[in-house]
């Protein structure tokens, strides 16, 4: 029974690696998401600017939290998504992981920049600082460098199968920076606040400021699930046209030959 | 609504958060969509074969 059932995945694993296929799918699903990210988006941003209440102690600086976790919960997502795709292509060698890997650096930065910003402007009002140097802070800003560097290498290596493997260490290696922001402020001292969602005692904010929270973090979830389906989409089409004005030049090359 | 604006005194710093997130989001989304149109009017043109010439001459 366990035999067949992993074969079975393994089949629709195979399927969905062939790029012709995950084309079509993408396709069509890149609407639904499009519609999905768009209504959390609006609900949630609707929810966390005119409903939820401003916090007793922080005001209404608390409505940058709305922007600011999303934003940085993505900085650590898309770089995962970006180390497993990354596994999944060195392993197992499927061509539409690395696309996957590949697609996602960029919005990842962009996330990172947001969490940098909207942290900035949060930390100012309630701990009188743009910026600290303290664990949590520092490894989000090395956490951009190391996607700039990803994008670098990218575009470093002029042959995509060898710009593929490269990259997809780099990711791996990369990923160890993921577990230090995520207990830095565990590990050290910080002026960063700890967790309060994730938390073995279940979250410690009431529901009222919870609820758009979630929303909101499902909204920038959506919203990179979208993005990475148009940016795959692209790749994969722009890695069709190499091929096939490749295979121009060789025609003509023999021509001329001939 | 004013007071909604001045978000408590801190509107200097929540609506300049709130921008960066909605500008860089739009951004990103709008370049990757205009890229993935671009790429595909290119490639509609090769598998035609419309463009054979001009990639001779």
């Amino acid at each position: 029974m366990q035999r067949i059932d992993a074969t079975g995945y393994m089949i629709a694993m195979q399927r969905f690696a062939n790029p012709a296929n995950f084309l079509k799918l993408a396709t069509r699903l890149t609407p639904f998401a499009a519609a999905i990210a768009f209504i959390l988006l609006a609900v949630g941003s609707y929810l966390a600017l005119f409903v939820a209440p401003p916090d007793y102690q922080q005001g209404d600086t608390v409505r940058i939290m709305f922007v600011h976790v999303p934003a940085a919960w993505m900085t650590t997502f898309c770089f995962g998504v970006m180390a497993a795709a990354s596994a999944v292509g060195l392993i197992w060698g499927h061509p539409v992981a690395y696309v996957a890997a590949k697609a996602t650096a960029p919005v990842g930065a962009a996330f990172t920049v947001m969490a940098l910003v909207t942290g900035a402007l949060w930390g100012q009002p309630m701990w009188g600082t743009w910026w600290v140097w303290d664990a949590r802070l520092t490894s989000v800003l090395i956490q951009l460098f190391i996607y700039l560097g990803y994008m670098a290498l990218w575009n470093a290596i002029e042959d995509p199968v060898r710009g593929a493997k490269a990259t997809a260490i780099f990711a791996l290696v990369g990923a160890v920076n993921l577990p230090i922001i995520k207990f830095s402020v565990e590990w050290w001292n910080t002026l960063h606040q700890p967790a309060s969602i994730a938390r073995v005692e279940g979250p410690a904010i009431h529901s009222s400021i919870l609820t758009p929270l979630l929303i909101m973090l499902a909204g920038f979830t959506v919203f990179y699930i979208w993005l990475l389906l148009v940016r795959m989409r692209q790749e994969i089409l722009a890695r069709r046209i190499r091929t096939l004005q490749l295979a121009r030049t060789r025609k003509l090359q023999v021509g001329e030959a001939g | 609504m004013a007071e909604f604006f001045a978000m408590g005194g801190f509107a200097a710093f929540v609506w300049p958060a709130w921008a960066t997130v909605i500008i860089l989001m739009a951004a990103i989304a709008l370049a990757s969509l205009r890229r993935l149109r671009q790429t595909e009017a290119t490639l509609t043109a090769l598998e035609s074969g419309a463009s054979i010439k001009t990639d001779i001459t």
